[in-house]
Parts: structure tokens; C-alpha cells; sequence
């Protein structure tokens, strides 16, 4: 069993009145992938969010309990700007800067100060090879990133988010915007990945929570109601809201 | 005319296919109304530009471009100097203005704030006052109170605060069209608020800033009112605190004066190439900004 590399413990959230997360324990593990399965507006978002304090930009949002990093709590002892980039995003929806590449790429490093076009160079080119898009993009580098496809917009997003050397990944439903081939692509990608990072995945696609990931928890109405090895929840769930749901009786 | 006669009998006796019929009179009418729209407002402005060169470019003489202005030559130069001068120092103080104020209305404060809406209240508020007010505002308060008398400063700060509400405004709509999901990356980077704000908001709202700028570069040079009580109407090259007539002004004193009415003309062509480079210049400038 490897260590628990994020702990919630008591974490309760709120839009304004609305209570959009209650009392959520969980761990997730090093060098792990963890799916959030469960249906719309139940919360999975919002608590991936929570991981890299994304929710602080919302109005009216206020979160009680204990999120940590390392044993640190992200939301007293940290700086926040620091925080982000140990624990890196990657969105829904494809969103490179409307700006070439490489400078793409390298707004994460340059932000925390990397300054050495020859560091940049480098970083650059690891992280492309890390999102397994160096091929396609190794000539065109000055390009706008806008003029990629969906696909391979979103990897050049991961390698973004890699190049600023994070330690956790989160992914807010990466492939829900992408086709098949994409999709498959950033799945193996994803499991690469998973040898270096701890990554934190939202997805819809219940296929694709038992293809890539180890842990899953099923979220209904801001509640956890189950959490378990990927395997076993998908073939034994305890509790009959989670078999209802995997069955597709509901959702 | 014919076409709807014809059309809109046969939608109330025939039965076959009367919505059919119908629709296409109605059509007929609508496209007509369309293109004779388009056409007339096309061909005024046409005609406008037309008649103002016809006028103008015959008494484009030699001597109204030299370097001194006197009452025998009725020279431009000096006005075409202080027009790029007052347009100049009015954008710089306006837009780094009128663009901060933007950027703290829409990054920085929470929205439903009490001070925003002040704020926004304000601003649309300055916008619809007439600009012989600013005029006589500037006059007070610029020339009179703080003894700067008529000079090129009393009257680019006047035509500052008259377009300050404009490049707020074109400001705040480009910084609200620049999508969440950029900051949302920046964000997610690790990057502070101030990073978001000038390396991905800004550059991402350029265009839309710009044209503001333009706009605002419209009405300064095409401005009278404002003017004659704050820059004054001396025809020469002027200091921050001399006296300085823009084009639009030597346009409405030649023409008041009704003695060089050809001359005025000239003045307006030249007013006219004036704004047409200033325009272009600046989308210019949007396009190379946004290209990289």
C-alpha cells in the first residue's frame, strides 16, 4: 500500500446557502489514479477544485474542515500560488493561451521565475514528451496553440501543466470534450503518467474509470457514498445506490 | 408595389398554397426595405466624402501648408501639429486611466461590489453629458481656477475626461469577452492575479481596448465644442500652456469668419486623411499586437 498523498477529513463546502459537499473523507494515494464517478451536480467537480484551492476565485464559497498536502493544510499553511503549482489542473474543455506553443508551455516555469532560455528549451521539450505530443509539435513550436486540434490541444494543456513540475494532477473530465482516438490517447497517457504524479480524475464515463484508474469514489448529492479499489467497486459495490448507479439504473 | 398586390390576394382566396405566396410578397418587401436601407446610408456617406472633395481638393494650395500660420495664407500646419498633440497627451492620460479603472472593476473587485456600481453609474452619466459642458467645465476649472489660461493642457485634459467614460467602457466590455477558461489556466499555473491580468487578460482583449481607442481618437479630433473655451483658438505650434487650434477648430473658424470658406474645405480633406490614417494606424497596431 503506498502513502496517502492528500487527506480530507471533515471537509464540508458551501455556495452561499446552498451545501454543495457534506462531510467528505478521503485519502487519495501517491502515484495513484483516483476517479470521481457520479452524476451531475453531485460535487465531484467542486471537491476536485477544492484540491487546488480553484474554488477561493468563486463568490460566496466557504469550506470548513481539513484538506492536506503532505500532511500540510492546503487552506492555512500554504501559499496559495505555490500550492497550484504542486498541485497542477488540467480543465474540461481544452484551454491553451492564445499564444504560440512553446510559450504555452513555458508560462508555468517562467511564472515561478525560470528565466534561462536554455532551461526553457529543455523543460519545454520534457514536458512535450511527457504529454506524448513532442512529435507532432516539435516543428511547429511557434505556432498557436489555437491552431491544434481539439485532441492535441488538450495534451499540449497537460504538458502545460507538467512543465510547472507538480506533484498531483488533477483532470476535470479531460476527455469529455475529445473523440475516441483522443480519448484513448490521453488515457495511456494518463497511465504513464501515473508512474511520476498522483493524478485526481473527474469523469463521466464509467468505462473509462475502470480502464485507467485504481481507487474510485462515487459521489451522490455532495455525499461520498462509496470509495474502493476501482475493481471491486465496479464488480461488488457495498452499498445499492452505487450498484443502482454503475448499472445505469439511474444517472 | 405590384409584387405585394399580387402576392397578398391569392393568401386570402386561393386555398392551395396561400402561406407559400404570402411569404414570398412579404419577402420581396423585406429584401427591398433591406437593400434600399443599406443603399441610401451607403450613398450619404458616399456623397458626403464625395461633395467634401470635390469642394476641397481643387483649394489644396501650397501655401496653406506653411510652416506659419497669418491671416493672408490661412496655413493648416499649425493646427495639424496641434491636433496630433492634443490627441496625444488627451490618450495619455485617458487610456492608462480609463484602462486601470477597467481592469479594478473587472478583476479585482467582487462582483455586486457597491463601489463598481458607483462606479459604473458615474461613468454612464459622464458619457451622456454634451461636450460644450466638459467645455465650460474646463474653462472653470482648468483655465480659471488652476490659472493655466487657454493652453494645449486645459484642453487635452478636458477632452481627456470626456473620453475617459468611453475607453472604460470599451475596456470593460474586451476585459469581459476574454473567456474564464484563460484566467482558470493562469490560475491553475499558479500565477498570481497581476500575471493573469497583464500577460493572458490583456493581451487576449487588445483588440477590443484598441477600438475604444479608436473611438475616443474620433472624437477628440472631430471636437470644437470642448475646445475653443479651453485650448482657444491661437493658430500656432503650442507649448503644454500656449493657446492651439485643432483642425475641427480652424475648420469652424475659417468657415465662421465666411471669408476663406474654400480654405475651410481644403481643411476638411485634409481632417478627413487625418482620421482615415489615425484609424488605420491604430488597427494596424491591433493586429500586430494580437498576431503573437
Amino acid at each position: 500500500m503506498s502513502e496517502n498523498k492528500i487527506e480530507i477529513r471533515g471537509m464540508n463546502l458551501h455556495y452561499g446557502d446552498f451545501h454543495a459537499l457534506h462531510d467528505i473523507d478521503l485519502d487519495i494515494k501517491s502515484n495513484e489514479i483516483t476517479a470521481f464517478i457520479g452524476p451531475s451536480g453531485c460535487g465531484k467537480s467542486t471537491l476536485l477544485r477544492s484540491l487546488n484551492r480553484m474554488n477561493d476565485l468563486v463568490e460566496g464559497c466557504r469550506i470548513t474542515g481539513d484538506i492536506r498536502l503532505d500532511g500540510e493544510d492546503i487552506y492555512h499553511d500554504c501559499d496559495v500560488n505555490l500550492l497550484r503549482k504542486r498541485v497542477g489542473m488540467v480543465f474540461q474543455k481544452p484551454n491553451p493561451f492564445p499564444m504560440s506553443i512553446y510559450d504555452n508551455i513555458a508560462y508555468g516555469p517562467r511564472t515561478h521565475g525560470v528565466k534561462s532560455r536554455v532551461q526553457l528549451d529543455e523543460i519545454v521539450e520534457r514536458s512535450l514528451r511527457g504529454a506524448a505530443i513532442w512529435e507532432e509539435t516539435k516543428d511547429c513550436l511557434k505556432k498557436s496553440a489555437l491552431s491544434m486540434s481539439g485532441g492535441q490541444q488538450q495534451r499540449i494543456c497537460i504538458a502545460r501543466a507538467l512543465a510547472a513540475e507538480p506533484e498531483v494532477l488533477l483532470m476535470d473530465e479531460p476527455t469529455s470534450a475529445l473523440d475516441p482516438i483522443s480519448t484513448s490517447k490521453i488515457e495511456d497517457l494518463v497511465l504513464e503518467l501515473k508512474k511520476d504524479y498522483t493524478i485526481v480524475m473527474v469523469t463521466h464515463n464509467m468505462q473509462q474509470a475502470t480502464r485507467v484508474s485504481d481507487t474510485t469514489a462515487f459521489f451522490l448529492l455532495g455525499e461520498i457514498v462509496e470509495v474502493g479499489d476501482t475493481e471491486q467497486l465496479f464488480s461488488m459495490p457495498k452499498d445499492k445506490r452505487t450498484e443502482d448507479y454503475i448499472t445505469g439504473r439511474f444517472g | 408595389m405590384t409584387t405585394v398586390k399580387t402576392a397578398a390576394k391569392p393568401a386570402v382566396k386561393s386555398k392551395p398554397q396561400p402561406e407559400r405566396v404570402y411569404g414570398r410578397g412579404r419577402a420581396a418587401v423585406q429584401k427591398g426595405l433591406v437593400y434600399g436601407a443599406a443603399v441610401i446610408t451607403f450613398a450619404m456617406l458616399l456623397f458626403l466624402i464625395a461633395y467634401i472633395l470635390w469642394r476641397g481638393i481643387p483649394n489644396l494650395k501650397p501655401s496653406l501648408f506653411a510652416w506659419t500660420y497669418n491671416s493672408d495664407n490661412v496655413s493648416m500646419v499649425p493646427a495639424m501639429i496641434t491636433t496630433v498633440e492634443i490627441t496625444l497627451l488627451a490618450l495619455l492620460i485617458a487610456v492608462p486611466f480609463g484602462l486601470f479603472t477597467a481592469i479594478y472593476l473587472n478583476e479585482y473587485a467582487k462582483r455586486g461590489n457597491k463601489l463598481v456600481n458607483v462606479i459604473r453609474i458615474t461613468t454612464e452619466t459622464l458619457s451622456g453629458i454634451p461636450s460644450i459642458v466638459y467645455g465650460l467645465f474646463g474653462m472653470l476649472f482648468f483655465v480659471t481656477y488652476l490659472h493655466w489660461g487657454y493652453s494645449l493642457l486645459a484642453g487635452a485634459m478636458t477632452l481627456a475626461i470626456m473620453i475617459l467614460p468611453l475607453i472604460m467602457r470599451t475596456a470593460e466590455e474586451a476585459l469581459m469577452a476574454v473567456p474564464d477558461s484563460f484566467r482558470e489556466g493562469s490560475f491553475g499555473l499558479g500565477a498570481g492575479r497581476l500575471r493573469t491580468v497583464f500577460r493572458i487578460v490583456l493581451p487576449s482583449a487588445m483588440p477590443g481596448i484598441l477600438s475604444g481607442v479608436i473611438l475616443g481618437i474620433g472624437r477628440i479630433v472631430g471636437e470644437t465644442a470642448a475646445l475653443i473655451f479651453t485650448a482657444g483658438t491661437m493658430a500656432q505650434i503650442p507649448g503644454l500652456l500656449q493657446s492651439g487650434r485643432t483642425l475641427a477648430i480652424h475648420m469652424y473658424v475659417l468657415s465662421g469668419e465666411g471669408l476663406h470658406m474654400n480654405e475651410a474645405y481644403a481643411t476638411a480633406v485634409v481632417l478627413l486623411v487625418v482620421v482615415l490614417l489615425m484609424n488605420s494606424l491604430s488597427a494596424l497596431v491591433a493586429k500586430k499586437l494580437t498576431k503573437k
